[in-house]
């Protein structure tokens, strides 16, 4: 097929499978924990970060993930210092950092291109280095998630007995806040900060209508994953849509299939 | 493991499971316990009683170092909660039931494992052992059949053995159980309550079982505290709920009445923070 002649469209299928594969994989400890809400906080943190690199001029990556993990960071520890529920700390940074990325974008004065590819992202606009830079770090975070597998599950299930079993319950709560904001950050340039969050949430949410194994949930909610951004950049590709609304679309399109399929639903749905 | 239960003398703080001196624990300002003094010999069987919003599961979760008291001390195994280290592999928790999300995707096999995690250490993966000593722990609550069965398919009375299997599968020293019956219809809780009794005869553990539940209770009990934030009375049961305690019962929150020979106790409901 020709479109695979190009560069870029090799690049961008690459991206797909990387982006698609680790926001699924940190799906499901999202889903699971019911940090939803927290994973679309740190992704529009990005923003801020982004307008701080774009401003800087530096490449708005490393600014995006040095902000973006603060404030994972922030999130965590207002929550755990103040009787402030989670989603009342994470809608205050949640304003307060898209305020923050508004006003330095303000302060600019060329910027419409670029901010707009953040915002909503363009897989078919990746360079090289891109591509380098995604699969470092997505193979980091599912380093992290393979050799933290039990320590994860643990805290996902029952946080409360793991931490008198001895596990860093509240470090390893830190950690996945982190690993959701490297996630976000790496694939902020193709899905955008407005719809990453979706990528992450929706292929777990999905698996987890069709399955009660873990590990099953995991395979589906990666295959559903690459699945969605694989077909959302040819969708991209053919009608000329933002890429990441694409994938986000075609994941939400695959968890009504699962939702409508479901067993659990079934189940539920019993008198 | 304590070796030798008949000596004990009540005497170091090694002979007690748990001592709690002049404990109080706060819970944003309010104070959820105070002032609360006394020791659970190694090898007893414990009730901890009280009405809701008692403090009963914060005295637990302050023994286990999941809450820290803002007065007095507290050692548990003869250490500092927060300092219990590898001791930690001798501790059986089973936690309120309704905390946990039974819609998770797990079978039963992988849950009493997870009662392995602490002792196998981070990075290290199950292994065919640990699977092995999971099955026995089943076995141990009659659940074996049930090991690759997903929790969500499990009845409430067998998420509670499920959950007791994860707890037991360490062959823990001292176990802790926050409200097993909560889930459980009357006749189960029973049933549940005289097969807790015989797992603490046939082993030499430490046994305390947080209830609202007086009246089953006491007749397996070694021993029953009584708490309604302060510790109202504690001792043998037939001691603690004869005439004396009676009306300190009443500020426990729990009523008794009598039918036939054996004095029956419920603690009323309700005073929930």
């Amino acid at each position: 097929m020709e479109l695979f002649d190009h560069v870029f469209m090799q690049r961008a299928l690459i991206e797909a499978v990387l982006i698609g594969g680790i926001c699924a994989v940190i799906g499901v400890y999202v889903v699971l924990n019911g940090l939803s809400f927290i994973g679309a906080g740190i992704s529009h943190s990005t923003f801020a970060g982004v307008a701080l690199g774009l401003m800087v001029g530096i490449d708005p990556l490393w600014t995006a993930l040095l902000f973006s993990t603060l404030v994972a960071l922030s999130i965590g520890a207002v929550s755990e210092r103040t009787n402030l529920k989670h989603d009342t700390s994470v809608g205050i940074f949640f304003a307060a950092t898209m305020a923050l990325g508004v006003m330095l974008i303000g302060l600019m004065d060329d910027y419409y291109v670029d901010v707009f590819s953040y915002l909503f992202g363009n897989i078919l606009a990746l360079t090289a280095t891109d591509i380098w830079v995604s699969a470092i770090m997505a193979a980091l975070v599912l380093g992290i998630v393979i050799l933290l597998f039990k320590e994860f599950l643990a805290l996902s299930f029952d946080a409360e007995v793991a931490a008198v079993m001895g596990l860093p319950v509240r470090k390893l709560h830190y950690l996945l806040l982190v690993l959701i904001a490297v996630t976000v950050v790496l694939s902020v340039k193709s899905v955008g900060v407005v719809l990453v969050s979706a990528l992450i949430v929706t292929p777990a949410a999905a698996a987890f209508q069709l399955t009660v194994n873990f590990r099953r949930m995991m395979l589906l909610s990666v295959l559903f994953g690459i699945g969605s951004a694989l077909s959302g950049l040819l969708i991209s590709y053919y009608i000329d849509i933002p890429s990441g609304a694409g994938i986000v679309l075609i994941a939400t399109v695959l968890f009504f299939l699962a939702w409508l399929l479901s067993p659990r639903r079934k189940r539920h749905a019993q008198p | 493991m304590n070796t030798d239960l008949s000596a004990n003398t009540g005497g170091t703080d090694p002979k007690n499971a748990i001592t709690f001196s002049n404990v109080t624990v706060h819970y944003d300002q309010l104070p959820a316990l105070e002032n609360i003094s006394f020791s659970i010999p190694e090898g007893s069987f414990w009730g901890i009683i009280g009405p809701n919003g008692s403090g009963k599961s914060t005295l637990v979760k302050t023994a286990l170092g999941l809450l820290t008291p803002s007065r007095g001390t507290v050692r548990t195994l003869g250490r500092e909660p927060a300092a219990l280290g590898s001791l930690r592999a001798s501790i059986g928790y089973v936690p309120q039931y309704a905390d946990l999300d039974f819609s998770f995707p797990l079978q039963v096999i992988d849950v009493v494992a997870m009662g392995l995690y602490g002792e196998i250490g981070l990075f290290h993966r199950v292994t065919r052992a640990h699977r092995k000593r999971a099955e026995e722990a089943l076995r141990r609550v009659n659940m074996e059949e049930f090991a690759d069965r997903q929790i969500s398919a499990l009845s409430g009375g067998q998420r509670q053995r499920v959950l007791i299997a994860r707890a037991l599968v360490i062959d823990p020293v001292l176990l802790i159980l926050d409200e097993p019956t909560a889930a459980l219809d009357p006749g189960s809780a029973e049933g549940l309550y005289g097969w807790i009794n015989d797992l603490h005869d046939r082993n030499d553990m430490t046994l305390i079982l947080v209830t609202h539940d007086v009246g089953v209770v006491s007749q397996y009990v070694d021993s029953i505290a009584c708490l309604n934030r302060t510790l109202v009375a504690h001792g043998r049961p037939k001691d603690v709920l004869s005439g004396e305690s009676l009306e300190q019962m009443y500020g426990c929150g729990a009523v008794l009445f009598g039918h036939g020979d054996v004095p029956h106790m419920v603690v009323k409901h309700g005073g929930d923070r």
